[in-house]
């Protein structure tokens, strides 16, 4: 048996006191799509970076083709045939495709044109070379990060959560790409926790938990559920499924909101309306970059409209366009921002006080003082009963693990008790069980009588959830559909535009 | 995905740990005296002289250190004030010309009213001193709010024209008519002046002052609401609009804070160890009170030990340039290389180097 692409042998790595890998080994065999399975926190992406360079390994060996492999940084990682696409890309929108490509790539723009072209016919990854990137969808950018990527003519090729930022139908392409990459003799790591998926293309799955491989299986040769098992060490918490509740009061209503922001990058809002009820979970799917980030700040108050203008939103039937966040939350709103550092959270601060940030209004202040006693009491409450993984009340916010901050973000905002709840990407980097449980939460709430918007880029996690779904696109809206009465491809076909059709097309963002 | 032409990072530390900080001004100082040390060699001077008449003296010397005492009051003041901005990221760098118009404001009382009698002038003329800093303060903080302007730029703009208007005060209208035509105002009458606290030493009720200052801001900063909704505009400002804090509000305490303690100081200096309004009572100390702030870690103690050093250090200084024959030029050096060894040590204490030979990977 010939050696195998890549073997990781007993490969370790602790950051502090955490070990966030231990005694990894792992073979990639050439010309396979093989996945990295896990929940957040197991350990996935400190791998990747060990395997790119990014970080150097505290123990362990790398072989590549059998021999051993030194790599101190990415440069080096590219010399020997290893590429990489992040999740959060890293391209210039103010360039063109050819000349990001030529900021990494060494050629002339003419011939690199003509090699992305040959590349796109080959691999199925057709773009305009002359094209800006911020009119590129992000679809789009995608391939142009794989395309980059490809130029350095790489063996193997790693993928983090390529599928998070993509609508269905542009999935399927990615797939048809990454086949057709594997028959021209590239392997590729496949990082994920979408089970469906990895079942789909990946011809041999390692699971990770808690930093240490704890099985590798060919993942056609299981059912989701075992994979989940697998990856979370015991069975998936069942969903409880919701059931509809009679519509009541309107606690949130926008109406014919129109919004042209100062950035030129920034997307337009045009002429929204929509209502969510007491006892209803409202979803908003899209592809990111649709206006989402705009029509965000508008509702939670972080920006304001001019007041003749504060009709255009209502909560519990004030008028508060013209309202700052601060006036909207004393009305009973909460809201978990996307990004949890700097914005939903203050990293250089301890939990304790970032507990304060949104939930002083629970006599945390008085007399304009802090009441440390309280303030330590409600954070420990947050951190026991949203399961926090933190050390306790006095850890710095960023020093948590992505998905555990937003455990503690999404806790400290339920316990405020809103009457309405504004949640943007609720599970994002969360791990299954947990994501579960912050799902179950939002459900229990909802039959409480609270009223629910949710803004998600799972497209599953709103069938979940909601009671109806509505498709933001290019800064307008979509008619809202009832969840019973309407299907993953129906809201596929709302994100792309209906008027491409159903055939794999793909979205532009801006056109 | 750049690289470093070198391979040396500065990575970030899991916590930093309360010792090192503490320990960073004592590293600044020793790493400043070695390098000093070496500079009196090389220019022929005595360093045991230097280092005795720069750092002992004023300490032992009880006429040296009551001076020391008297300096560190308006440092303290100033600096105390300009942390509670810093903290917020609002940087104002304009304490001079509110320290200024401090001075104006207190020295208006004893200038129109140079009659008057009674214990409570002196009182009255630090509180119209604070408001006279804190007003000058208002015009970066409006056009900030309002128009988005720097208020690092305004607040500087701002002092050249403090200085300005004191300059035409003193050859105009305020000059003092039986002064020989020089620029400065009648001396104040006794009432107008802070009383002593130690008899024989210049030292006065303002350093009191000063030190009730620094507990006000203390509090301010560690236990009231508003001291952390600051906190948080300057370590996060897109967290402050997501809670609902207001920017403009945090901008205007932040500046007008700074501007009441310059103020105030501006009226203790004029009202203190100069008895009249005179150009030499803009001597730079809005500017060394940025220092001062920052070398304490813009933590309200650490400014007390901060400001305690600078006035010390200037004392020495002087003391030095009379005893050892040291040009002013050297301990001015001394007191930036003395800046620039703790901003490398704060930055150790944050931060760790690592250095990464090109061909090791397996530990």
């Amino acid at each position: 048996m010939p050696s195998p692409l890549l073997t990781l042998r007993g490969l370790g790595k602790s950051y502090g006191s955490v070990r966030a890998n231990h005694a990894i080994d792992l073979e990639v065999a050439e010309g396979s799509i093989h996945a990295i399975l896990g929940e957040n926190g197991a350990g996935k992406s400190t791998l990747m970076k060990l395997i790119y360079g990014v970080e150097t390994p505290d123990a362990g060996e790398i072989l590549w083709r059998g021999a051993p492999l030194r790599v101190t940084s990415p440069a080096e990682a590219r010399r020997a045939g290893i590429g990489m696409v992040f999740q959060h890309f890293s391209l210039f929108d103010t360039l063109t495709v050819v000349e990001n490509i030529s900021l990494v790539v060494p050629g002339t723009k003419a011939d690199l044109g003509q090699r992305i072209r040959t590349l796109g016919q080959t691999f199925g990854l057709d773009v305009d070379p002359q094209a800006y990137v911020h009119a590129l969808s992000v679809g789009e950018r995608q391939r142009v990060e794989i395309i980059r990527c490809l130029m350095t003519d790489p063996r193997l090729l790693i993928l983090d959560e390529p599928t998070s930022v993509l609508p269905p139908q542009s999935v399927e392409r990615l797939f048809q790409t990454l086949q057709r990459l594997k028959e021209g003799g590239v392997s590729i790591l496949f990082i994920s926790h979408k089970l469906d998926e990895v079942r789909a293309i990946c011809d041999r799955a390692t699971i990770l938990r808690a930093g240490t491989v704890v099985d590798n299986v060919d993942p056609r040769g299981h059912d989701a559920h075992a994979l989940a098992r697998m990856m979370i060490g015991h069975a998936m918490p069942e969903m409880a499924h919701a059931r509809s509740l009679a519509p009541g009061e309107v606690l949130l209503q926008v109406d014919r909101l129109n919004h042209r922001p100062d950035d030129p990058f920034a997307m337009a809002l045009a002429d929204m309306s929509f209502e969510v009820r007491t006892g209803e979970v409202l979803g908003l799917a899209g592809v990111s970059g649709n206006g989402q980030a705009e029509l965000t700040r508008l509702i939670s108050g972080e920006w304001t409209l001019p007041r003749a203008d504060a009709e255009r939103v209502r909560m519990m039937g004030r008028p508060v366009g013209d309202r700052g966040a601060a006036d909207r939350r004393e009305l009973g709103f909460a809201f978990v921002p996307e990004e949890r550092l700097g914005r939903g959270a203050v990293p250089d601060m301890s939990l304790a006080d970032n507990s304060l940030l949104t939930a002083h209004r629970l006599g945390l202040v008085r007399n304009g003082l802090i009441d440390r006693t309280r303030e330590a009491a409600f954070t420990r409450r947050c951190i026991e009963e949203f399961d926090v993984r933190a050390p306790g009340p006095e850890a710095e916010a960023g020093a948590l693990s992505g998905g555990n901050l937003q455990k503690f973000i999404v806790g400290r905002e339920l316990m405020l008790a809103p009457r309405l709840l504004f949640v943007a990407q609720p599970t994002w980097g969360v791990d299954i069980g947990a994501a579960t449980a912050i799902r179950r939460r939002l459900v229990e709430l909802r039959n409480q009588g609270c009223a629910i918007f949710v803004i998600s880029e799972e497209i599953e996690e709103l069938f979940e959830i909601c009671d109806r779904v509505m498709v933001i696109r290019e800064g307008r809206l979509s008619p809202s559909l009832r969840i019973a009465e309407t299907d993953v491809q129906e809201v596929g076909r709302y994100m792309v535009g209906t008027r491409e059709g159903t055939g794999g097309g793909d979205e532009r963002a801006h056109s | 995905m750049t690289e470093l032409p070198f391979r040396l990072r500065l990575i970030r530390r899991d916590g930093a740990s309360r010792r090192a900080a503490l320990l960073a001004p004592l590293a600044a100082l020793l790493a400043a005296g070695l390098v000093n040390f070496l500079l009196y060699i090389a220019m022929g001077k005595d360093p045991a002289a230097v280092f005795y008449a720069m750092l002992v003296e004023p300490f032992v010397s009880w006429s040296s250190f009551s001076e020391v005492l008297l300096k560190l009051t308006p440092l303290l003041l100033i600096a105390e004030g300009l942390a509670v901005g810093f903290r917020a990221k609002v940087i104002n760098i304009g304490a001079e010309g509110q320290f200024i118009l401090g001075a104006i404001f207190a020295a208006s009382i004893p200038v129109w009213f140079p009659e008057a009698t009674g214990g409570w002038i002196w009182a009255l003329m630090l509180l119209l001193g604070g408001i006279g800093g804190a007003l000058w303060a208002t015009v970066p903080a409006f056009w900030r709010v309002r128009l988005n302007a720097s208020e690092i730029l305004v607040t500087l703009m701002m002092s050249l024209i403090a200085a300005q208007l004191l300059n035409y005060l003193l050859v105009g209208p305020w000059k003092d008519p039986m002064g020989f035509n020089f620029p400065q105002s009648v001396m104040f009458q006794n009432d107008a002046i802070l009383p002593t606290l130690i008899p024989g030493t210049r030292v006065n009720v303002a350093l009191i002052l000063a030190f009730v200052w620094a507990g006000l801001i203390y509090l301010y900063m560690q236990k009231s609401f508003q001291g952390y909704q600051l906190l948080v505009g300057g370590l996060a400002p897109h967290a402050t609009a997501y809670a609902g804090f207001s920017e403009g509000r945090a901008v205007w305490l932040s500046l007008l804070i700074g501007g009441f303690a310059a103020g105030l100081a501006g009226a203790a200096e004029v009202a203190g160890p100069l008895g009249q309004l005179q150009r030499s009572v803009s001597s730079g100390y809005g500017y060394t009170a940025i220092i001062v702030a920052y070398l304490g870690g813009l933590h309200p103690i650490g400014i007390i030990f901060s400001s305690l050093l600078i006035a010390a250090l200037n004392i020495g200084g002087d003391n030095a340039m009379v005893s050892a024959d040291l040009p002013k030029a050297a301990v001015e050096v001394f007191q930036g290389s003395l800046l620039v060894f703790y901003l490398a040590a704060i930055t150790l204490v944050r931060f760790r180097i690592q250095w990464r030979p090109p061909q090791e990977v397996r530990a």
